[in-house]
């Protein structure tokens, strides 16, 4: 790696003497060696296991929870369904104003997803409480599902979750979240030419080495001591207090070391119930993704329909710029509608557009619930809108990096979100990747700099 | 049957910290009898080597050795807030809360020094190696060391500081959607080669070269890391993954790591990186955040260098080699080129 120290210089100082310096991280040898403590490695005497029992299908009524042989099962030492849960029904963005509270800890009245929690085992030996979950037995009436963002959308889909009572998110500017500069009607009739094209994402997971997890300890002062994996150790905690209604300072969190987490470990969704089997078993309780609830339980990536309408000139300038985000949420919320707003914020990219018009839907289907994932809301938007823009340079005969060029931000301009670009350096990125790369570009916008204001 | 190269471009941008503010993180520093300083956070290292950074923030800020910087981190009974590590914020906000932290610890580390020196605390600069000196007064100078046993022990001080770094929160108007959703932005672009065989559908990242403007690299080696590390994620995203192969449809999700296809060291390409540096005013020594960005900026110049090389667009993530394929038979042929 080399840092070219040419661009920018009279904005920096280099006077330090720690910062800068290159030093070999602190925790590498302990990660390579084995040797660091993640919240798994805990030797806990006594310890019980906690295995959930899931649902079986996309969407359904829930008739009856008959727990009685789970019950009778050798080593299982305590059974939780939702009446046991203080505060059930929860949202972990309420931190943040981000109601209404959609989501239960444990599903009582219907499911809305396959593999939702319903029935918590806990059991002295993990297969005694695999065996256990086995014998709970649940009847379901099965519901129609609708999987796909824009069949979620139409008038007499089935509805997902009530407790939204549309299957989007209602954000004070209504069904999406709307941003708005120009006249992008006007501008897309003006322009020498529109292209109007769909992108598409699937889910993906965050596959973290370390699996989503936590072992929870009572301790000889009426506390409880959660080791977690959380990337989050407040907001779990906090989150953990309101759904056990139990007052904060009971809970000590102990984490700070996670085996990776990508956006994956900021959803509570094995603290709070671990809690819970500790309190009322008085025993320490372990809660562990196997890979395969890592897969397919754990909050993936959202997936993402985007359709962009263009309107560009002969030169290349794009003069407009239109954009319907879909994010698909699943059946819950957790931290979709904050990604799908923070998607609102990222569009037209990091292009000055003088017309644009952006409305993200935050969708709600019958599959597992997507969250956070490293660059929620941006990383489907960049690959749709720079596919879009090597699309835009061929239709009118520009070079893709010099288009770019064309349209790149620079201090000064105004965004679409009404914001003046500060700290642009866009340009200087592509002129360094032009040269460095061997992608040979007009001399001219080599000479280009983020810091002056575009002229014409 | 061929192995057809192409190559593509992608530029993006990408904001430091959580969306619209309202992301708080705390931090304290104190130190110890000898001379070392803890720095205490609940704040949570994913990997990516937060508690190293941090420590030389703080050293930097202190005028310390970074090897005498404890972190301490994360316990809720002894670390002050932080909101978490996401939404690239950590070494933004963290570093800001702890420089104001040592910012304050400093300076009674100063005053303490300054009655042992009988000078100005005004009159004092550290080394970086340990000791304090009085300016214009070449040998005279005292060990942190010795001023932490004074403090305890003589004068009854506690060096010490406390920290915040706060970024209130906008709201989006509801009409126009005006807000202000970051005070500063990391950027890259990237330019990469690839190689479709058309028999398999299977695509070769042949190279990938990405030049990143950062803000300051404030330790290099461990931004060359995450920087590397993102771009094969990113790398995995544009070709290989997802749990749901089918999506909308919820069939043949991959249940573990025999299904759920990653590229192996085999597949992978040299991941290049240079890196230019745009301080942010408000960055801690100018940094900006780039944990994400670096795992989005590779997969749209993939997918433009897989259109360069067959001339058909496959606009849905990832780029399988079965869409590839189907897409091929659908009819890909230089007329795409235009659309």
């Amino acid at each position: 790696m080399d840092i070219n120290k040419n661009y920018f210089s009279d904005e920096r100082g280099e006077d330090f003497k720690e910062i800068g310096q290159p030093r070999q991280r602190a925790d590498t040898f302990g990660h390579v060696k084995g040797a660091t403590q993640f919240y798994a490695d805990r030797n806990v005497a006594g310890l019980l296991h906690l295995c959930m029992v899931r649902s079986p299908h996309h969407h359904a009524r829930i008739l009856r929870i008959d727990t009685s042989a789970a019950q009778r099962h050798p080593g299982v030492k305590q059974i939780i369904t939702a009446k046991d849960v203080p505060h059930n029904v929860y949202t972990v963005l309420n931190l943040i104003n981000f109601g209404p509270e959609v989501e239960p800890v444990l599903a009582f009245d219907k499911v809305r997803w396959r593999g939702e929690p319903v029935v918590a085992v806990i059991a002295d030996r993990e297969r005694s409480a695999q065996e256990g979950a086995a014998l709970v037995r649940v009847d379901y009436e099965e519901l129609p599902a609708v999987f796909d963002v824009e069949e979620a959308l139409k008038a007499g889909a089935p509805l997902v979750n009530e407790y939204h009572g549309q299957n989007y998110y209602r954000y004070d500017s209504g069904e999406s979240r709307k941003v708005k500069l120009g006249d992008v009607e006007t501008a897309l009739r003006e322009a020498d030419y529109i292209l109007e094209e769909r992108y598409d994402s699937s889910p993906i997971e965050h596959a973290p080495l370390e699996t989503t997890g936590c072992i929870v300890v009572p301790d000889q002062n009426n506390r409880l001591i959660c080791y977690t994996g959380t990337q989050a150790i407040f907001f779990t905690l906090d989150n953990a207090s309101i759904i056990l209604g139990m007052p904060p300072h009971r809970l000590h969190f102990v984490g700070g070391t996670a085996g990776g987490g990508f956006g994956g470990k900021v959803d509570c969704t094995v603290e709070p119930i671990t809690l819970l089997a500790a309190m009322l078993t008085g025993r320490p309780v372990a809660f562990i993704y196997n890979r395969y609830e890592e897969m397919q339980i754990s909050s993936p990536r959202a997936a993402e329909r985007i359709y962009l309408k263009d309107g560009v000139m002969k030169d290349g300038r794009i003069v407009a710029r239109q954009v319907r985000l879909y994010v698909d949420s699943g059946a819950y919320s957790r931290h979709s509608p904050y990604g799908t707003q923070k998607a609102a914020a990222h569009f037209p990219g990091p292009y000055t557009i003088p017309n644009v018009q952006i409305d993200c839907y935050c969708v709600y289907t019958n599959r597992t619930p997507s969250s956070a994932m490293r660059g929620f809301g941006v990383t489907i938007a960049d690959f749709a809108l720079e596919v879009q823009m090597d699309k835009l340079a061929r239709l009118v005969g520009i070079d893709p990096l010099e288009f770019r060029f064309i349209n790149a931000y620079r201090d000064g301009d105004m965004k679409a979100h009404h914001q003046l670009t500060e700290g642009a350096a866009l340009i200087e990125c592509m002129q360094e990747a032009s040269v460095w790369a061997n992608w040979p570009v007009d001399p001219r916008v080599l000479r280009m700099s983020s810091r002056e204001r575009r002229t014409g | 049957m061929a192995k057809k190269r192409g190559r593509g471009v992608a530029a993006v941008n990408y904001p430091t910290g959580m969306n619209l503010g309202g992301d708080p993180t705390q931090a304290l520093v104190h130190a110890t009898t000898t001379g070392n300083f803890v720095v205490s956070l609940s704040s949570v290292d994913l990997g990516q080597g937060m508690k190293s950074i941090i420590a030389q923030i703080c050293a930097e800020t202190l005028g310390v050795p970074a090897e005498r910087v404890i972190i301490d981190t994360a316990d809720s009974d002894t670390g002050p807030h932080c909101m978490g590590t996401f939404a690239s914020r950590g070494t933004h906000r963290i570093g800001n809360a702890v420089i104001a932290a040592a910012k304050e610890a400093r300076g009674v580390l100063m005053e303490v020094a300054a009655d042992l020196l009988e000078a100005d605390p005004a009159d004092l600069r550290t080394d970086g190696m340990g000791n304090v000196h009085v300016v214009g007064a070449p040998g005279v100078s005292v060990s942190v060391t010795d001023v932490a046993l004074a403090a305890h022990f003589q004068k009854g001080r506690s060096i010490a500081g406390r920290g915040m770094f706060f970024i209130p929160r906008s709201f989006p108007s509801p009409t126009d959607g005006a807000m202000k959703p970051s005070t500063c932005y990391a950027h890259a672009c990237a330019v990469t080669e690839v190689e479709v065989d058309t028999e398999t559908g299977e695509v070769d990242v042949l190279s990938l070269k990405c030049v990143y403007e950062v803000g300051r690299a404030l330790n290099p080696k461990i931004v060359e890391q995450q920087l590397v590390g993102g771009a094969w994620m990113a790398m995995s995203h544009a070709l290989y993954e997802t749990t749901e192969p089918y999506y909308p449809a919820r069939d043949h999700g991959p249940a573990d790591f025999n299904e759920y296809l990653m590229p192996g060291f085999g597949n992978l390409p040299k991941v290049e990186i240079r890196i230019i540096e745009r301080p942010a005013p408000d960055g801690p020594y100018g940094a900006k955040g780039l944990g994400e960005m670096c795992a989005n900026v590779p997969i749209p110049a993939i997918a433009n260098a897989v259109f360069d090389a067959i001339g058909v667009r496959i606009d849905s993530l990832p780029l399988s080699p079965e869409k590839i394929l189907r897409a091929l038979q659908a009819g890909g042929d230089d007329t795409h080129r235009n659309s």
